[in-house]
């Protein structure tokens, strides 16, 4: 019984580790996702007295990824009853051309006023609208975001490693008679702590299990599901290969190493 | 002969100033029987844990099984051990393996397989009477079937010296028979060096002896 209850305390433990990290791995995508989405529906509109290939524009900055026309048609539809024809191909010959420039990717607000930088450097090109200040809210609250995590994610793993060091200490002691007698007959410091390593590999597998099991449970009730759909997105939170393989690792890691901390202290003790 | 401990000068001590063996000099013949005797307090288990490097010397020289034990490494000790049998009065055995598990240990460690050791642990249950306890835990054994244990694990590997610490201590004049005699046909069959530390030198032992007595930190030969 005392010693399923320390089995627990290791798993629960390792299970918060992994959790956490999983947790961070999931915003990350969700934020990936996002930006995704966000880049999508970013553009850049950019006045030019002349018309602009979209092979210029790319040449502009790599940033750029394809440019459209913005057809003025519909405006001077609506212009027609209240202007002459004259007038009207007058004026159509002097409006200058809009386009809207689509980004690779979503920009830092630096990169957004840089490129804008060089647009206006462009002979042809008299106004450039980066819509940069929506653009930097939006950002800076997903960067925070994703600061929080991070920072909660590694507030996490701290004190529960120093969690898995008390408890590994608790199985040190509990096998202090076991290594003792083990090392009068010239048993290797390895040999001797066997059981610590045996002990620490079998809890990271079931951590590791059991994360799987809490990510399946989440998955098949399907509320997380549900409130990244209302904000548009769709991501996978936990791949049960990839994920699954990396979660195994740090769990066997994180119990590794730390075991091998109290050995190799506990060598330089004796 | 060979020899299988040399002390020269020797200074043992816990603490700096509380010297406890004072510049001991004396040797140990490879195949012999050796008691050191001496009151309680008077180092002789010191002495013996100096043997196998539980205890470094303060001074002089110790050499056991040719290995120099002033400023031994780790690898070298654990190597030393492994060609020593120990037994002590507590019996020191696993509480959470089998009796067979127990005498098994110094194979394990040694790296022999099971198919190798597996005979060999059963022959040395049969030898100290205990091959029908094999798969018992040693709170279930009696001190005297504990103390049975722990001498067929001390003679497992086929050491070159069997160090004992106070064996029969605890135990019963029967079950203190049983150890004396171990002892004595490991030391005659196997040509094994025994060094036993105990209060009293037993009136049965039938085979010659040499005899080391412990008193304020000086160590004496008598025979």
């Amino acid at each position: 019984m005392k010693s399923l209850k320390n089995h627990i305390s290791l798993i629960i433990a390792l299970f918060t580790v992994l959790f956490s990290v999983q947790i961070y791995v999931a915003v990350d995508r969700t934020i990936e996702a996002y930006e995704n989405r966000l880049k999508n529906d970013y553009s850049i509109i950019v006045v030019s007295h002349k018309a602009l290939t979209p092979a210029e524009f790319k040449a502009m900055d790599s940033l750029i990824e394809r440019s459209e026309s913005i057809a003025t048609d519909q405006v001077l539809e609506r212009l027609k009853g209240e202007m002459t024809k004259k007038n009207l191909d007058l004026l159509k010959l002097t409006l200058p051309k809009f386009y809207r420039l689509y980004l690779s990717r979503f920009p830092t607000p630096q990169e957004i006023s840089k490129l804008q930088k060089r647009l206006e450097k462009h002979s042809a090109i008299e106004r450039v609208e980066g819509y940069a200040q929506t653009h930097d809210t939006v950002y800076k609250l997903m960067l925070l975001f994703k600061d929080v995590v991070q920072i909660f994610s590694i507030a996490i793993a701290a004190v529960t490693s120093l969690l898995i060091l008390k408890e590994m200490r608790l199985w040190q002691f509990q096998h202090a008679d076991r290594m003792s007698i083990m090392a009068l007959f010239g048993a290797p410091v390895w040999l001797r702590s066997a059981v610590l390593f045996r002990l620490a590999i079998v809890d990271a597998i079931i951590a590791t299990i059991v994360l799987c099991l809490a990510f399946f449970l989440i998955e098949q009730y399907g509320w997380m599901d549900l409130l990244l759909r209302t904000v548009g997105i769709s991501i996978e939170l936990f791949d049960f290969i990839n994920d699954g393989v990396r979660s195994l690792l740090i769990a066997l890691g994180v119990s590794i190493v730390l075991t091998l901390t109290i050995v190799i202290g506990n060598e330089e003790e004796e | 002969m060979d020899k299988v401990i040399i002390a020269e000068n020797l200074s043992l001590s816990y603490k700096e100033f509380e010297t406890i063996i004072s510049k001991a000099s004396f040797s140990i013949d490879a195949g012999s029987f050796v008691f050191i005797t001496g009151a309680s307090g008077s180092g002789k288990s010191t002495l013996l844990k100096s043997f196998y490097g539980a205890i470094e010397p303060r001074a002089g020289g110790l050499m056991v099984g040719g290995v120099k034990m002033n400023r031994i490494s780790t690898s070298r000790l654990n190597f030393l051990r492994r060609h020593i049998g120990i037994v002590f009065q507590d019996y020191k055995l696993i509480k959470e393996w089998t009796i067979e598990k127990n005498v098994m240990l110094p194979l394990i460690i040694s790296g022999y397989t099971k198919e190798v050791s597996g005979p060999q642990v059963q022959k040395l249950l049969g030898h100290v009477k205990l091959i029908h306890q094999a798969g018992k835990y040693p709170p279930e054994l009696s001190g005297g079937e504990q103390q049975r244990v722990a001498m067929a694990r001390a003679l497992a590997h086929n050491p070159i010296l069997i160090l004992a610490d106070e064996p029969t201590g605890n135990l019963d004049e029967y079950s203190s028979q049983v150890i004396w005699n171990l002892l004595e046909g490991a030391n005659t069959q196997l040509k094994t060096t025994i060094v036993v530390v105990t209060h009293h030198i037993p009136s049965s032992i039938t085979i010659p002896y040499k005899h080391f007595h412990i008193e304020m930190g000086n160590i004496h030969e008598i025979s």
